[in-house]
């Protein structure tokens, strides 16, 4: 038991120091979710199954799913910016 | 203020923090098991007391369903802010709505993606209304169910498209359901002062252990919560998803 406990205890470091050191926007709630999914497996092993249960949702599909969507927005806004400026240059 | 200094600041910054950090460490209880006088009143308590079997939601939603209230309502405020500010734009691009119920992706889902998502939907689902409901049997509650539910209506998009989470999911419904969670919780609160007792006391017949109707308001608080949480999960993707892909329709 506790070379599990150890174990995913390491996993977490691992996983949370990547996201720390991934730089790609894109990328990063991808390795977000995996860390949200190692977090999940920590809880099942220190015996929160509650916890678990609502981290994995949260931390490892609802959290990076709307980082990318607010992502996806702001290029989008900005894009409509682009636009608008091009327009008032041709007036 | 130069690299080198910026790089000297953060390492004596962070070497502080290490020695705290350790300092609080050496002071912290082991690993498994843990020795908590809270805990072990609540495990001793909740089976004869309550007629439940699980003590989180024992926790959550009698002993401290106060507390649970607030976290509903932080939960309820930050969707109705975060859809007030996506409305602002959503409104200036509301006649482009029609092109957006044109599947409008850059890679349409593969026919394998597809076919898993519409044989998930069904198990995830009741999956979800289980979890809801033997909150206070086994692990699991309003909120975790809740969530899972909404993540059936997520993954209706990631195999579909937008255009058909739109014709599935009733915006006027989910609302719907978010105000009567939220108003529901408060509901069940009050209905403790007909017996003249305190705002959320458990004042219903607590039935018997390991049925469905056990733990008196409990079964009920954890219906309004996965009401308020699923709803509230769907309407922040509903908003976040027509803002995003009405503007991909219209380029």
């Amino acid at each position: 038991m506790i070379f599990l406990q150890l174990g995913i205890l390491l996993c977490v470091l691992i996983a949370g120091t990547t996201v720390v050191f991934t730089r790609g926007l894109a990328s990063q709630p991808v390795v977000v979710s995996v860390f949200g999914l190692m977090l999940a497996l920590m809880f099942v092993v220190f015996q929160a199954p509650d916890v678990a249960l609502s981290q994995i949702v949260v931390g490892a599909v609802g959290l990076p799913l709307i980082v990318l969507l607010a992502l996806a927005k702001l290029r989008r806004d900005a894009q409509l910016l682009h636009r608008q400026q091009d327009e008032d240059e041709t007036k | 203020m130069s690299h080198a200094w910026r790089v000297t600041v953060f390492l004596a910054g962070a070497a502080g923090i290490a020695v705290l950090f350790a300092l609080v460490c050496r002071t912290l209880p082991g690993p498994l098991p843990v020795r908590n006088r809270y805990a072990e009143a609540i495990n001793s308590r909740v089976y004869a007391q309550r007629n439940v079997t699980d003590a989180v939601s024992a926790v959550n939603f009698d002993y401290r369903g106060f507390d649970t209230i607030g976290e509903e309502f932080i939960l309820f405020v930050s969707v109705l802010g975060s859809i007030s500010l996506l409305r602002i734009t959503s409104e200036r691009t509301e006649g482009l709505l029609a092109d957006a119920a044109e599947p409008s992706r850059d890679v349409p889902a593969s026919d394998a993606i597809s076919l898993w998502v519409l044989v998930m939907i069904a198990p995830k689902v009741l999956f979800g209304i289980y979890i809801v409901t033997h909150g206070q049997l086994t692990p699991g509650g309003g909120f975790q169910g809740g969530v899972i539910l909404a993540s059936a209506a997520l993954i209706l998009y990631v195999g579909e498209s937008f255009a058909v989470f739109r014709k599935v999911v009733s915006w006027r419904l989910v609302e719907l359901a978010e105000a009567a969670g939220a108003g529901g919780f408060l509901l069940i609160g009050m209905i403790a002062w007909f017996w003249g007792k305190p705002f959320l006391t458990n004042v219903l017949p607590l039935g018997k252990t390991h049925e469905l109707t056990s733990g008196g308001t409990m079964p009920l608080i954890s219906l309004a919560t996965g009401l308020e949480v699923m709803a509230g999960f769907v309407l922040l993707l509903f908003a976040f998803l027509q803002e995003t892909l009405t503007v991909r329709g219209e380029e």
